[in-house]
């Protein structure tokens, strides 16, 4: 059973990308009800609660907060397993306040996404530090658009190059887990703006084989801190 | 408080690079751009907003310099002897370059605010702003801030596909609601043509930047193709549209720039 808490407030992508374009939120006596793309798959975003597609969020930090919380406390998640929070760019406000008001639960961890160049990379460095000051675990970092392989030629492109040995050289040095790496697939682009599952439409893609193990390290990882937590017990 | 006294007062446009979405390459256009006007014989600033990412200095190999002050405020950092291109970014004031700025709004206000009134540019023909992702507290104050200078107005940065142009819609909206002119919108990482075998591949799909302008009544300044030498130079600070004149996402970065005084010759006429 997965959540999935979109909290990029200005740029909410996670509805298209999961086809829940035009979907309203509900209210029940319980709260606010996730949309479901299936019955296991709930999502939460601000784009559902916007009635145009040109409608922008200009708010400031406390207003952002304050709907961070509220897609928190009021929204009727249900029985979760997983409850995966996606977020900005940046270490700010949004980053800050959802550390914060999960604070009295647990937080398994983030998993820290980045691309091959530097800078990308000094940008992440920055994001592993954030998570270091307000101790959030980092689960592992995955480095995507990681080559392009031409389609014709089948010779391979490093379209955002790792001059400073990309997350793998970072990672050593920060000694932090490289989960893995995601190459480029056009289709990647294609399924998300058709709202539709990459995995399910390429399930031969390299990138699908990427997704995959990055996705099954993530489990292992999260299956690991519960059996540890449960020894404590 | 009278603009004309002020660090701005030397400054003849200024121009804003937004975009709805990160990682869409708003420091990489303001990064050529600059570079692009220089070669047309201009001055350029570059205010570097991003607080929480800054990536312009490095765009330029400068990211381990200092910046000092004068009487005026901040002297901004040149990137050569010319002195046709300075810069003004957070990045020179952390004391470690992995340093990440972790503030809330009023903190990141404050200092943008000084970033606008505090630099001491001398005379410029354009000051390029160049953003971090979305429509929120740097983006507000931002505008605010410089509105008593007019603005020329903004250049919008999209990829091509519908996940990235839906948030540049919204970007849209802001301009209008803040009285923001919108220069034009860039389709950036429009394609990718195979060094090996010339075959174009449409990564991030195609058209999207096109169709949104033509849908918004907005001007549409062109394509900027996937180019590794273009990512390979800013990784380098080089200076791409000197060194490159051959690649790519020459031909287009250059029209970019050439629409952009295009448009302000054509306002002092």
């Amino acid at each position: 059973q997965v959540a999935l808490l979109d909290i990029d407030i200005c740029g909410p992508s996670i509805p298209k990308m999961m086809g829940l374009e035009g979907e309203q939120v509900h209210q029940s006596g319980s709260g606010w009800s996730p949309v479901y793309v299936e019955e296991n798959l709930g999502v939460m975003s601000v784009g559902f609660l916007l009635s145009s597609p040109d409608d922008a969020v200009i708010w400031r930090g406390p207003k952002k907060n304050g709907l961070i919380k509220q897609f928190l406390r009021d929204v009727d998640w249900g029985e979760i397993d997983y409850l995966i929070v996606d977020t900005p760019p940046g270490t700010s406000d949004e980053h800050l306040s959802i550390v914060q008001y999960l604070s009295a639960t647990h937080i398994d961890g983030a998993v820290i996404i980045t691309t091959p160049q530097e800078v990308s990379l000094q940008d992440v460095r920055k994001e592993i530090n954030f998570c270091h000051k307000v101790k959030l675990p980092v689960i592992g970092v995955v480095e995507n658009m990681s080559g392009f392989i031409c389609p014709k030629c089948k010779n391979e492109s490093q379209i955002f190059p790792p001059t400073t040995g990309g997350a793998e050289k970072m990672c050593q040095n920060l000694n932090v887990s490289l989960l893995g790496k995601v190459p480029l697939d056009p289709q990647i682009g294609k399924s998300c703006d058709k709202g539709q599952s990459f995995l399910s439409e390429a399930p031969e893609s390299p990138a699908t084989l990427s997704y995959r193990n990055i996705i099954q390290r993530i489990q292992e990882y999260c299956d690991q801190r519960h059996f540890q937590e449960e020894k404590i017990i | 408080f009278l603009p004309e006294r002020s660090n701005l007062a030397g400054v003849r446009h200024i121009l804003l690079v937004l975009s709805g979405k990160g990682g869409v390459g708003k420091s990489t256009i303001s990064t050529e751009l600059a570079l692009s006007l220089r070669h047309s014989g201009k001055k350029v600033g570059i205010l570097d907003v991003d607080l929480c990412g800054p990536s312009i200095p490095r765009m330029f190999r400068v990211q381990d310099n200092d910046v000092h002050q004068c009487d005026s405020g901040w002297v901004p950092v040149f990137v050569d002897q010319d002195k046709s291109i300075s810069l003004m970014s957070i990045g020179f004031l952390l004391e470690k370059p992995d340093d990440a700025v972790v503030w809330r709004g009023p903190k990141k206000n404050a200092l943008i605010k000084q970033f606008v009134a505090d630099v001491a540019w001398g005379d410029l023909d354009f000051l390029i702003v160049d953003t971090p992702p979305g429509t929120s507290d740097e983006h507000i104050s931002t505008v605010e801030a410089l509105r008593p200078y007019k603005p020329l107005g903004a250049i919008l940065v999209t990829t091509p596909q519908a996940v990235s142009v839906g948030d540049v819609r919204r970007e849209l909206t802001f301009c209008k609601k803040t009285g923001l002119q919108v220069l034009g919108i860039v389709e950036n990482m429009s394609g990718f043509v195979c060094p090996h075998c010339s075959e174009c591949t449409n990564i991030f799909s195609k058209g999207g930047g096109e169709e949104l302008a033509k849908h918004a009544g907005v001007p549409f300044l062109g394509c900027v193709p996937l180019d590794p030498q273009l990512s390979q130079s800013l990784e380098e600070g080089r200076d791409f549209i000197q060194e490159f004149p051959k690649s790519s996402a020459f031909p287009a970065l250059a029209h970019i720039a050439q629409q952009i005084l295009d448009g302000t010759s054509q306002q002092s006429s």
